[in-house]
Formats: C-alpha cells, structure tokens, sequence
C-alpha cells in the first residue's frame, strides 16, 4: 500500500480503552509495558474494539525493551477472530522517555498498516499518548508516521 | 489439509485471506505451496537468499517450529501453521539487536 500524500491516517479508540492503555503503562514503570490493539479498518481508520494486555518477555532489559510471546498474539488473534475483530495494533511504553519512536521501534517493527501506539511514563505517572501507523510497503520502505488518535 | 494463518499485514497478498487451506506433509511444503499460490508473500516472508526473515515466526499448532524440526516439521491434516511476524521494541536507542529476535532459519 502505497500512502497518499492527502490521507491522514487515524486510530479511533474508546476513551475507556485510551486510559486502560495508560493505567497499564504506569502499573509496570519503570519497566515497558506492552499489549495488542484489536478491531476492524473502517476505511483508513484502525477502529479500536477491545485491548490486550500481554507480557513483556524482555525480563533481561525491561526498563528499555519490550517483545510480546507469538504465543499470546496467535491465542488474541483466534479469540478475537471469533469476536470478528482483528489485531490493528500494538502498545507500549516508554518511562521516563519521549513518546516518539526509537530506532529500535521501527526496525523491530513489521506489522505494516498496524498502529504503533507509544506512552510516555514521568516519574511513574502516564504523560503522553502517540500513535503512529507502521506504512510502507515492505522492510525496504517500511516507515511509522504521526497518527491522529480519535478518542470516539 | 492444514491451515496456515496469516496476519494482517500480509493478507493483501494472500488474496484478502486471513487463512489458507493448503495440503502438505511439512511446514516447508506448506509454506512452499502458499507462496506458490500467492507469490506476492515470497519477498514478505523470505530474503533473497530463499531463508525465512528472521523476524518471521512459525509456530505448528502451539509449538515454535524453531524448536521442533524447523521446516522440516511434519505436518498432518487439520493442524494449524501460523505466521507470526515478531512484535518488538523500546526506547532502546543503542541500535543493539537481541540475538533471540534473530534466529537463523536454514
């Protein structure tokens, strides 16, 4: 998929939904928290429909590093499949850093048109909240870009 | 015949499908044959060298085919393959990159 220069790409998320994202970041500080994004594209917008919290199984560097078992993402997308949603994205958490993407962010990342949804934890309280589509067409071109969050 | 699942990323070269029905007897056959009916996913899952991306996780059923036979994992009628691109991160800035995340597929 090749990204129009006019389209703004959107994630429409519950404010209810937005918040258990947050809460689950500060719960873990100062370790990433991590968790999956489920529901359907409504045209270009991913539509939020439940959340997942996962594990974070890098228990060797936490604070800085984050990998959710495939086990867990094959077990969400079977049970979610029977809901008729699909996983639009994903979750994480920085402490105590920006709520912008890493190097490591985009270079680990490989679920082209998924949000990638980043949180800010200051000092152990949920500061921002950004979310970015993972675009491009493949690892060559792969890029996440700003992405409007609709609190519908 | 067996099931191979497929994520969401790549289900626009599978034909829109979230799973694909296809008969073999090991994962290597099966992905084989996917690829065959759709070689749009060849350059997706595979580098040029013809090896699985590293971040390209295959589990049989529950299983992890790195730690059973790898590819050459058999397979039955109604087991489920499933395609799992790793999900992956941090604020890690360094550039380092956790050998576990890189396991090689011969």
């Amino acid at each position: 998929m090749i990204a129009s220069a006019c389209r703004t790409p959107m994630l429409r998320i519950a404010r209810t939904q937005f918040d258990e994202i947050r809460r689950h970041s500060e719960e873990t500080y100062p370790h990433e928290c991590c968790g999956v994004l489920l529901g359907q594209m409504d045209q270009e917008t991913r539509v939020v429909t439940s959340v997942a919290r996962c594990g974070n199984t890098r228990s060797d560097s936490p604070h800085n590093r984050y990998h959710i078992d495939p086990r867990e993402l094959i077990r969400l997308q079977r049970e979610g499949r029977e809901r008729g949603e699909d996983i639009v994205g994903f979750y994480h958490s920085h402490p105590d850093h920006p709520a912008r993407w890493s190097p490591t962010d985009l270079s680990e990342a490989h679920w082209i048109g998924c949000s990638y949804v980043i949180t800010s934890v200051e000092g152990g309280k949920a500061a921002d909240t950004n979310s970015f589509e993972l675009a491009g067409s493949g690892e060559h071109d792969k890029r996440l870009i700003d992405e409007k969050i609709d609190l519908g | 015949m067996s099931k191979i699942s497929i994520p969401t990323p790549l289900r626009q070269y599978a034909g829109k499908q979230a799973t694909v029905e296809v008969k073999a007897g090991t994962v290597a056959e099966a992905l084989t044959t996917l690829v065959s009916q759709h070689p749009d996913l060849r350059r997706h899952l595979y580098t040029d060298e013809g090896r699985l991306r590293s971040f390209v996780n295959v589990y049989l059923n529950d299983e992890d085919v790195r730690y059973l036979q790898k590819e050459a994992t058999p397979v039955k009628d109604d087991d489920s393959i499933s395609i799992v691109p790793s999900i992956a991160g941090g604020r890690c800035d360094f550039g380092f990159h956790d050998p576990r995340l890189q396991h090689d597929h011969p």
